[in-house]
């Protein structure tokens, strides 16, 4: 019962949860693989034309990219701002480290509805981002910032910079600083140091960050749907679409496993850069 | 120390500007949102023209906001549920697996965390269909099990990398004096792992209770919970009380974060 010293799992504690993943987990994923193969809404034959409508039509394809770009913008945004973040955060005391964490935890604790919603009131044409420009006269009209691809990645930027930054936060803690030492005083820049030492030695904390926010900005519906609108559509927008307003089972699955094939893709990719930066 | 080179100078305010626009994209919306819950006005106006409590009174009266108030308790319920079972099988599974170096352990591990990569769009409507098809209708009980799934993973984790410190002497020892497994467990594993479970069990909480993806496809008129109802709230009228309610979320959470750090070391844990 003890646990944590034997070689081999102990197959009876691990059995409540991993019986639980089975029933409620794989199960229900099985049943959404059956279902795509479904040729027609009302589920009566069995046929590949969902498949062959999703991936045959320009138009779901275009939602695939535009996925993909999304979550590879808020992993580039994010990856900017998390990497001197979490320098800062290195170089500061204790105290002034405390009140940092609370700062990069409190968005993490204010439920994804509640920052959707925050930005809807700075990024609005009345919002304070274009009160801001209007009085500074850099703009004579408010900008539309809402419903573009730049305001969501604004949005999903600051929804997903705690999971960027904790992995970035352990790494960096771990990371010996000997060795920035060491290559200060062979003379290299603060710039070299950094694209030399530091960044190789975070990489790994960096992966697992990018790899957790690709897969929360591509499923973000919310922020997707309430900052883009209907005129940005994604792959979460077009699941809930078929299967909750056009009720077609079938091609909602489809989609569904394509946001699952477009995410795995996304962090395969994430891990295969690590693995060539490190031979590299 | 060496002379600063025009290139460290550059080094030093790229670094400094871009962290302080991190800071400020972190905490500027969530200041904001509380600014606005305390507006005179009927639109979501920053800065408010005056200062009142009113979207609160319109919150906490028990006849117009009864629905908010419906979906909050069982947001609640559901959120505690799911995290007490979760606990119970997430420590035993982290249990069986630590310190086990085989391929078995490694796939049971990445298996449990799966929920955290994987897309919980995905999976809220692959459990619409599962339940559809095996013929259970929509009830809280169903929106347990699709939570306890996606939440697990964050106790499992913690408790793991908290048993991955744990020196294996400890329980040798307690063995060796006569101690038997399940006692070494209660009174050695227990106790200095119980720290890493909380903090597991605090993001778990709060991660159910921010739900939306399971949510979205589990719940029903019925069994209404919160973060739905609020989006609901934004995209019909951008009510003003959905500030209120980020007020009141974000003063019980703060709450609940600060008495967890006291008791667990939650931000030493969650930073490393």
């Amino acid at each position: 019962m003890a646990g944590g010293t034997g070689d081999k799992v102990d197959w009876r504690l691990a059995a409540p949860l991993g019986l639980t993943y089975l029933a409620f987990f794989a199960a229900p994923f099985a049943i959404l693989l059956g279902i795509s193969f479904y040729a027609d809404a009302e589920q009566t034959r069995l046929g590949l034309d969902s498949w062959a409508k999703f991936y045959g039509d320009a138009f779901y394809l275009k939602v695939i990219v535009d996925t993909l770009k999304l979550g590879v913008f808020a992993v580039t945004a994010t990856t900017l701002l998390a990497y001197p973040l979490a320098l800062l955060f290195r170089a500061v005391g204790p105290r002034a480290q405390r009140v940092l964490i609370f700062i990069i935890l409190m968005p993490l604790l204010t439920s994804v509805v509640i920052r959707t919603f925050a930005w809807i009131v700075i990024l609005a044409r009345e919002g304070v981002v274009n009160q801001t420009l209007l009085a500074l006269g850099i703009t004579a009209a408010p900008l539309n910032l809402l419903q573009t691809e730049l305001g969501l990645v604004i949005a999903l930027t600051q929804i997903e910079m705690p999971l960027m930054l904790l992995p970035l936060l352990t790494v960096m803690n771990q990371m010996d600083q000997n060795l920035v030492d060491a290559s200060r005083a062979l003379g290299a820049s603060k710039w070299r140091t950094f694209f030399r030492v530091i960044l190789p030695l975070t990489l790994p904390g960096w992966i697992a960050g990018a790899t957790l926010v690709f897969a929360s900005a591509t499923t973000a519906f919310i922020s997707q749907s309430v900052i883009g609108g209907a005129r940005l559509v994604y792959l979460p927008a077009l699941i809930w679409q078929q299967s909750m307003v056009v009720y077609n089972w079938p091609f909602a699955a489809v989609a569904s496993l394509t946001l699952l094939f477009t995410v795995l893709a996304g962090i395969m990719a994430l891990g295969w850069l690590g693995r060539f930066a490190r031979t590299g | 120390m060496q002379r600063s080179t025009f290139s460290d100078v550059t080094y030093a305010w790229a670094i400094g500007l871009l962290a302080g626009l991190g800071v400020l994209i972190l905490i500027g919306p969530v200041l904001i949102v509380i600014a606005t819950s305390f507006t005179t006005s009927q639109t979501l106006r920053f800065p408010p023209p005056e200062l009142s409590l009113r979207w609160y009174r319109d919150l906490f009266d028990p006849v117009r906001s009864a629905q908010i108030h419906s979906a909050a308790l069982n947001s609640v319920w559901v959120a505690g549920l799911a995290t007490i079972i979760g606990a119970v099988m997430s420590v035993l599974a982290a249990l069986a697996i630590t310190r086990v170096a085989r391929p078995s352990a490694r796939i049971l591990e990445a298996s449990f965390l799966s929920p955290l990569i994987l897309p919980t769009l995905s999976y809220g409507l692959a459990a619409l269909m599962f339940f559809s098809v095996i013929g259970i209708r929509p009830s809280l009980n169903l929106l347990i099990a699709g939570h306890l799934v996606v939440i697990a993973p964050f106790i499992f984790r913690t408790t793991l990398a908290s048993l991955t410190q744990l020196d294996p002497a400890l329980l040798e020892a307690s063995a060796n004096l006569g101690a038997s497994r399940f006692y070494g467990f209660r009174h050695i594993t227990l106790p200095l792992i119980a720290p890493g479970i909380a903090a597991g069990c605090f993001l778990a909480f709060i991660s159910s209770m921010d739900n939306v993806p399971v949510s979205l496809f589990l719940s029903n008129a019925r069994t209404g919970m919160l973060p739905i109802r609020m989006w609901g709230m934004m995209e019909s009228t951008l009510d003003v009380r959905v500030a209120a309610i980020a007020g009141v979320v974000i003063l019980a959470t703060l709450i609940l974060m600060i008495v967890m750090d006291r008791l667990t070391g939650l931000t030493k844990r969650i930073s490393g």
